[in-house]
């Protein structure tokens, strides 16, 4: 953990006012700006699917990255990996946020019983 | 139609994207207290960032103890997606003062984005229809995200260990990829991002989320043609 309290309140103001700018980016400039380049918005289309799979799939299975920088980690069979795919089905019929965790939760809960 | 009416119609057009987002909140709140940040913090960053992928995904640093620049790198990569929205809906806001165009910013959200553009796409609306419309229903979730986050705060605490939790965090996101994988080239930025962040989990600091999400975006772009001219055959299907 970052040991300063004073630290982390700062990486939180920061990262709001980064996510401000970010926000406000082509709002607020738009009398200067109209278009984006058609190339630059085509790859901020692709940022969430990036952002978000690198978010799920490291929580989904069984990373040991305890090898030092240049060994590849390995990768161990969690109940998390069969549930996360259970999940997916969900959400990829219902797109349903509460449906996606409700059955994820439950397929571990059930995976973890047996 | 009056500026109340208005507002009153956007929020009841984002209301039923609220069922994803209070669960979201909570989860946020219960898993950052679970793992032991100060409450104060974790409120105030609801406010001050106001973006919960990004705010799930500074906790999950924080608590691992990563260096400040990747909590902050991540948070800003997190956030890309913000620009595309900004882009996309400006030329609607163009008649709005610049303070009410500097408000709607901080509102924006990839529910109220969505929302406001549908509306503005099949209504020829006025400019003040279109303010009060974004402000409505972008305002309406801001209240749910700080109300779901504070309880799940004060919920956290009570919450028996052992129920696997933390999961919940994962399949939020999970249920945030699956509708953003649309084509070939969006399955690869996600496959990239995915894999590459596993295989590069033994890199210091922390910076392999960050690494691999940009590495995603930059693949697909680039093949992004090549994908779209040869294969007309249906979506690929995104990987867990």
């Amino acid at each position: 953990m970052i040991d300063d309290a004073g630290v982390l309140w700062l990486v939180v103001l920061a990262g709001g006012v980064g996510t401000y700018a970010l926000r406000a980016s082509f709002v607020v400039v738009v009398g200067r700006v109209d278009e984006i380049p058609p190339r630059i918005e085509r790859a901020l289309e692709f940022v969430p699917a990036a952002v978000l799979a690198a978010l799920v799939v490291p929580a989904v299975v069984a990373v040991d990255a305890s090898g030092g920088a240049l060994v590849l980690p390995t990768v161990a069979y969690s109940p998390k990996l069969p549930a996360a795919a259970i999940a997916a089905l969900v959400a990829w019929k219902t797109e349903n946020v509460l449906a996606t965790i409700a059955a994820g939760m439950v397929a571990l809960w059930t995976l973890q019983a047996i | 139609m009056s500026d109340r009416a208005d507002a009153i119609d956007g929020a009841r057009a984002i209301s039923p994207f609220l069922l994803g987002v209070v669960p979201f909140g909570l989860v946020y709140g219960v898993t950052a207290i679970d793992r032991g940040l100060d409450p104060t913090l974790v409120a105030a960053m609801s406010a001050i960032v106001f973006a919960g992928a990004a705010q799930l995904a500074a906790v999950d640093l924080i608590a691992k103890g990563s260096p400040a620049v990747v909590v902050l790198a991540t948070i800003l990569v997190v956030n890309l997606r913000y620009p595309m929205y900004a882009a996309s809906i400006a030329p609607h806001f163009r008649a709005f003062t610049t303070r009410s165009r500097a408000i709607c910013a901080y509102l924006m959200t990839d529910q109220a984005y969505a929302v406001a553009l549908t509306e503005y796409r099949e209504q020829d609306t006025s400019p003040d229809r279109r303010l009060w419309y974004y402000v409505g229903a972008a305002f309406t979730l801001w209240i749910a995200w700080q109300l779901s986050t504070i309880t799940g705060i004060l919920v956290g605490a009570r919450v028996p260990p052992g129920l696997s939790l933390e999961f919940a965090i994962p399949l939020t996101f999970l249920a945030l990829l699956v509708p953003n994988v649309t084509d070939r080239a969006s399955a690869l930025a996600a496959l990239v991002g995915g894999v590459g962040t596993v295989l590069g989990a033994n890199l210091p600091y922390d910076v392999s989320l960050v690494a691999a999400a940009l590495a995603g975006v930059v693949v697909a772009t680039i093949l992004d043609d090549a994908l779209a001219t040869d294969a007309t055959d249906g979506s690929a299907e995104e990987e867990a």
